[in-house]
């Protein structure tokens, strides 16, 4: 942390605060994992990790490199795209296996999801 | 002054950072069950991938940047293959 | 121009990608532009479905929709983990009816919910259209129906459809 001394106030304190923001959602979310009784709870937790988390800290480091190298450092953004275009598919998998596996053990109170039947159309007429 | 007030931050959340892999950990090693080792082991890899960008913000090298993507493109890969080899015992089919 | 260049946004994409990992110089756009048009060609070979986008208007709002919803229940999910045990929730499985069949547009609705932190997308299946998610704090069931419905399952089947 050398050679910071001409960097300019707001954009350190911009930083600091997208920075503790992030890494501090990402905590929680971890908490979260820890925290939370079944499987299908703990899903939700790295979510916050990979949205708000991921893009708090990911934010900071595109305005700490554009403001220190003036001029705009963009690249960041993949990782920003790619985290939030993964993310969803490895959890939506993540999921459907859980709940594969726990009906092929016959777990108690996992839900009857019958596909013979046709939907029950009611207000729902009109949403399509 | 901006100095101390970007290395305080920084220290500060790559410390929250070491904590969220540390609970990610926990859930890896507790499990109970092979759908929450995987679970814990990606919000594992996410939480590594922001350590290692906050290292890039306190050295001001644009260095990390690749090692960051690797981690976050390896965090895909494994996590959606040990979910497809969850759900039919092959990675292959 | 489509037996030219199979798929504009794709080439589009991958050179804007190749740009940013890359400093920008003519020659990167060059050699970026030439890797682009050849990859766009490889994915001809894998023929996937093609979406139709019909109204590209709604593309930004949707986009913003989505990016207040997830910034509202990342603070939501988080004050649930905060208050810990000494706050009763009842997580619980809601199966929801869906009259949107897009491919793309059901592939776009599942990185929604999966990515905003509360709901979870379980399963769904193709020859009812029955869609079954998770939600951690299941208040009203049929207020979480309606939400996905108008909020977004309208909308992206007036995009996609």
């Amino acid at each position: 942390m050398t050679g910071l001394d001409d960097f300019p106030l707001w954009a350190a304190i911009l930083v600091s605060l997208l920075l503790l923001l992030g890494s501090g959602l990402t905590l929680l979310g971890t908490i979260g994992l820890v925290q939370f009784k079944s499987f299908y709870e703990r899903v939700h937790a790295p979510t916050l990790g990979t949205t708000c988390g991921a893009g708090g800290v990911l934010i900071a480091s595109i305005l700490f490199f554009s403001v220190l190298q003036s001029r705009l450092a963009l690249h960041e953004v993949l990782i920003t795209v790619f985290v939030t275009v993964t993310t969803p598919v490895t959890l939506m998998l993540l999921g459907r296996a859980a709940i594969y596996r726990d009906r092929i053990e016959g777990k108690d109170g996992m839900p009857e999801f019958d596909s013979g039947e046709p939907p029950s159309d009611g207000s729902s007429a009109a949403g399509g | 002054m901006s100095a101390t007030i970007l290395l305080w931050s920084v220290t500060l959340s790559q410390w929250m950072l070491v904590a969220a892999m540390g609970c990610a950990a926990f859930r890896v090693v507790r499990g109970p069950r092979a759908q929450d080792r995987v679970l814990g082991l990606d919000a594992l890899y996410v939480a590594a991938m922001l350590l290692i960008l906050t290292f890039g913000i306190r050295t001001g090298s644009t260095i990390y940047f690749e090692a960051a993507l690797v981690i976050a493109l390896l965090a895909f890969v494994s996590t959606a293959a040990l979910a497809k080899f969850l759900m039919r015992g092959e990675v292959i089919e | 121009m489509r037996r030219v260049l199979p798929y504009p946004l794709l080439t589009a994409s991958l050179l804007l990608m190749w740009l940013l990992l890359n400093k920008f110089s003519l020659g990167h756009l060059l050699l970026g532009a030439v890797i682009a048009y050849g990859a766009s060609w490889a994915m001809t070979a894998l023929q996937p479905a093609k979406p139709r986008i019909r109204r590209w208007d709604l593309i930004p709002r949707l986009f913003f929709r989505v990016l207040g919803d997830i910034f509202r229940s990342n603070l939501a999910v988080a004050t649930i983990i905060l208050k810990g045990k000494r706050r009763q929730r009842t997580p619980g499985f809601i199966v929801i009816p869906l009259q949107l069949r897009d491919p793309t547009g059901l592939a776009v609705l599942a990185c929604i919910l999966t990515a905003t932190p509360g709901t979870a997308w379980i399963e769904y299946h193709a020859d009812n259209g029955r869609l079954m998610i998770h939600v951690l704090d299941l208040v009203d069931e049929q207020a979480w129906i309606d939400l996905i419905r108008d909020r977004y399952a309208r909308m992206l089947s007036e995009i996609f459809e």
